[in-house]
């Protein structure tokens, strides 16, 4: 503990010394997150320099080992480092699905090569990865995915279409699941493939949501040749590894590790548009829904809690991460709607400025997707159904 | 604190878990229901209790105690809860022993507090006197008197009031009904003249009593702590019975779980095991899920009581209240998912459905703390 509390103070100093004060302002939305990318445009020299003094003391990834761009931090390090970073409002310095989701994959299936050819670029910011998992016929039920890939000696060639693909159209990589084996049963045919998305016949069409604008795009594979080095684990065996991945999706949107979630005050903001009287709010009804809610949304962050802490006395279950994402979206769900509810007809401005071009009912209409994401509410109960209860024939 | 159990907590509930099953498994609460036992609970199941160190859990070793903390009592309650263990566990060993170990004198701890640990001693607190819980509403009256205090009042849902040897009145020496001022505990025979106890047996065998004071006199040395400045105290003492109960439902609300999802296993219907229907399936993962969650809340309030005991108080409510909400569901699914045999008394889910309702109601209902924590934000 001695060791844990030397490591608070350095951390606390480096952070004091070199976090930019405009990077110590809390995010508004997903907008404001540095991504990172070839073509990544900062917007401002604080956010430059921020990412790159990160980067080069490994602690953009601080677990991930040192020569992989990481800093080897033990689990207890890095959660003091996230506790220093939290006091001081500093910002992540980059977030992207390849720290959240690839990197994690690729530390347990990727060959030593790969490791030191993609690691170190998503540790630094310099390449920004997509996920190439729903196909139009293939959501929920995401193993009968049809883009292919076929061995050409030298290369595979991928044909198919992905849709849901979050920043495709930003993306300078994709890490796709492609079915290499059409007769084997349909979980044992698929294979994990990396590629470049500037590759000859790879095109990205975005998709508009019931919010508005979105990061959700489809993308098309036309006779896109991908090296034979760019397999990930064995052929065939993709899905292992595609699972895998999908339980630190799970737990990035759940909050696992940090969460999507955020917490809003909801009681000050009902106050605020319904009225207060005596110190409780007028709206009874609406009183009592709020704070229902705020219950749940607390418990929710102590069962986040207590799930890393379980893995970490190794008592951990792998469909813990279900149980987190079901949770967190309904919670999420009903914080906007109440979010909607206490302030009325304000939060159904859709345009102008007040409004800021009707953030809040985009922010409502955007939690909708939480419980579809990631693996829909229904297929995270069938999991806990299946491999937690172990219910027959689930 | 990690939110899980330390190696010493689990073998803990391991070694609680065997002595119940081996002497208070559900057919001993059968019994004692059954037979109607006037005491509710077994002494000699009381006192082999407190020979495991049960009783005396909390009570410090210089008063014949173990000296452990709240995660520990609340492993004993949380496997008693999956037992249904008639113990006076929940009055005594949590709520009279913190009171006591935290704020009365050396001389009360010492009259008091090895007779508890023995088991031999039952000591109640009666705190309410409507239907509903409201500690700030107490009215019932003590007035100086010589060199002491002349207490007129009634109280309800004294749990084991019937049984015990001693009270802790929480009566109003000042201010009016609904301010937290002015609120003394005084320690009571049960025997003192003036004192009259009517036996509530509750729906779920609890024993409970309700208790009229006329006139009944005690000396200024039954005074716990200060004059008029007893909420403290009272508080301390209702948190410990309300983390208590939350860990108590914690265990009765898995057990039922549990025995719901191993039934909907074995059981067929139209020719397939009715655990393979996805209606079933997901409300038993949606049950889990907040089983999970009930679990969360109840252990971290339990360890806030042991490390930071007056900031524990929001966390207690969270607890009580997402645990009672929650048992109170599983109690519901474990009937409906075992169909008429769940309506029936020869299978236990009827059992738990009472004592949950009655342990939800214990110290606050969800209702009760749901709005404790909106006031507290400021809503």
């Amino acid at each position: 503990m001695a060791d844990l509390e030397t490591f608070r103070a350095e951390a606390g100093a480096w952070l004091n010394a070199n976090c930019p004060p405009e990077m110590r302002v809390p995010f508004d939305g997903e907008d404001a997150i540095t991504w990172g990318g070839r073509n990544w445009v900062f917007r401002s020299e604080a956010e430059k320099v921020w990412l790159e003094r990160m980067a080069a003391k490994g602690w953009t990834v601080p677990e991930w080992p040192r020569e992989y761009g990481g800093a080897s931090l033990s689990r207890d390090e890095a959660k003091v480092l996230r506790e220093e970073m939290g006091k001081r409002k500093c910002r992540s310095p980059v977030e992207s699905f390849g720290i959240w989701m690839l990197g994690p994959a690729l530390l347990k299936y990727g060959s030593h090569e790969q490791k030191l050819e993609h690691l170190p670029k998503i540790a630094r910011g310099e390449i920004r990865w997509c996920q190439g998992y729903s196909e139009p016929g293939a959501g929920s039920d995401l193993a009968s995915l049809q883009t292919k890939a076929e061995d050409k000696g030298d290369h595979y060639l991928v044909n198919g279409q992905k849709i849901w693909t979050s920043y495709a159209d930003k993306a300078d990589w994709i890490f796709c699941l492609v079915r290499t084996n059409k007769d084997a049963p349909k979980h044992e045919g698929i294979s994990f493939l990396l590629f470049d998305m500037a590759s000859a016949g790879v095109t990205t069409a975005p998709i508009t949501l019931i919010s508005g604008a979105s990061p959700f795009c489809q993308t098309f594979f036309s006779d896109v040749k991908v090296p034979k080095g760019n397999l990930v684990g064995q052929l065939d065996k993709g899905w292992d590894i595609a699972k895998y991945l999908l339980t630190h999706e799970r737990d990035m949107i759940g909050g696992g590790s940090g969460g999507m979630f955020a917490s809003r005050p909801l009681g000050q903001i009902a106050a605020q548009y319904a009225g207060q009287d005596g110190g409780v709010l007028e709206d009874g009804m609406l009183r009592a829904k709020i704070a229902q809610l705020e219950l749940d949304a607390w418990a929710f962050s102590l069962a986040v809690d207590r799930g890393r802490d379980l893995a970490k006395a190794g008592q951990g279950l792998g469909a813990y991460s279900s149980v987190l994402k079901y949770y967190g979206a309904e919670v999420n769900k009903r914080a906007l709607e109440l979010v909607m509810d206490s302030m009325g007809s304000d939060a159904l401005e859709w345009e102008g400025k007040r409004s800021k071009e009707g953030k809040t009912a985009r922010d409502w209409l955007r939690t909708k997707a939480n419980s579809i994401e990631g693996g829909t509410n229904e297929v995270q109960l069938n999991i806990i159904a299946k491999r937690i209860l172990a219910l027959p024939g689930a | 604190m990690p939110l899980v159990l330390t190696d010493e907590q689990e073998m803990m509930r391991d070694s609680a878990r065997g002595f119940l099953a081996e002497h208070a498994p559900i057919a001993h609460f059968r019994k004692i229901r059954d037979s109607r036992d006037p005491l509710c609970f077994s002494r000699d199941l009381w006192k082999t209790m407190a020979e495991m160190g049960f009783a005396g859990v909390l009570v410090p070793e210089a008063f014949g105690g173990v000296g452990l903390g709240y995660v520990e009592a609340g492993i004993i309650l949380e496997e008693a809860g999956r037992t249904l263990t008639p113990s006076p566990m929940l009055s005594t060993a949590l709520v009279a022993v913190t009171v006591l170990a935290r704020f009365a004198s050396e001389a009360q701890k010492t009259a008091l507090l090895p007779g508890i640990a023995k088991g031999e001693r039952i000591v109640a607190l009666a705190v309410d006197e409507g239907a509903k819980h409201k500690p700030e509403g107490i009215a019932l009256s003590a007035k100086r008197a010589g060199n002491g205090f002349r207490l007129d009042g009634r109280k309800g849902f004294v749990l084991d009031g019937a049984a015990a040897d001693t009270l802790i009145v929480a009566a109003r020496t000042a201010g009016a009904p609904g301010e937290i001022s002015g609120i003394t505990l005084f320690l009571v025979d049960a025997k003192a003249k003036g004192v009259t106890a009517e036996q509530t047996i509750m729906v779920d065998n609890r024993n409970a009593a309700r208790f009229t004071f006329e006139g009944v006199e005690v000396d200024g040395g039954a005074v716990i702590g200060e004059v008029d400045g007893g909420w403290a105290a009272l508080e301390a003492g209702l948190n410990a019975g309300r983390a208590g109960a939350a860990a108590e439902l914690v265990g009765a609300g898995g057990e039922v779980f549990e025995r719901t999802v191993a039934y909907v296993r074995e059981r067929k219907q139209f020719g397939k095991l009715i655990g393979e229907f996805q209606g079933l399936q997901h409300r038993l993962a949606h049950l889990y899920t907040e089983m999970e969650i009930a679990r969360a809340t109840s252990l971290k309030a339990l360890q806030m009581l042991d490390e930071k005991p007056d900031a524990a108080g929001p966390y207690v409510a969270l607890a009580k209240a997402k645990t009672g909400e929650i048992a109170r569901l599983a109690s519901q699914e474990g009937v409906q998912m075992h169909g008429g045999m769940g309506m029936t008394d020869d299978l236990d889910f009827g059992i738990f459905m009472k004592k949950i309702r009655v342990t939800q109601e214990i110290f606050g209902d969800a209702n009760f703390h749901t709005d404790r924590i909106a006031r507290l934000r400021g809503y």
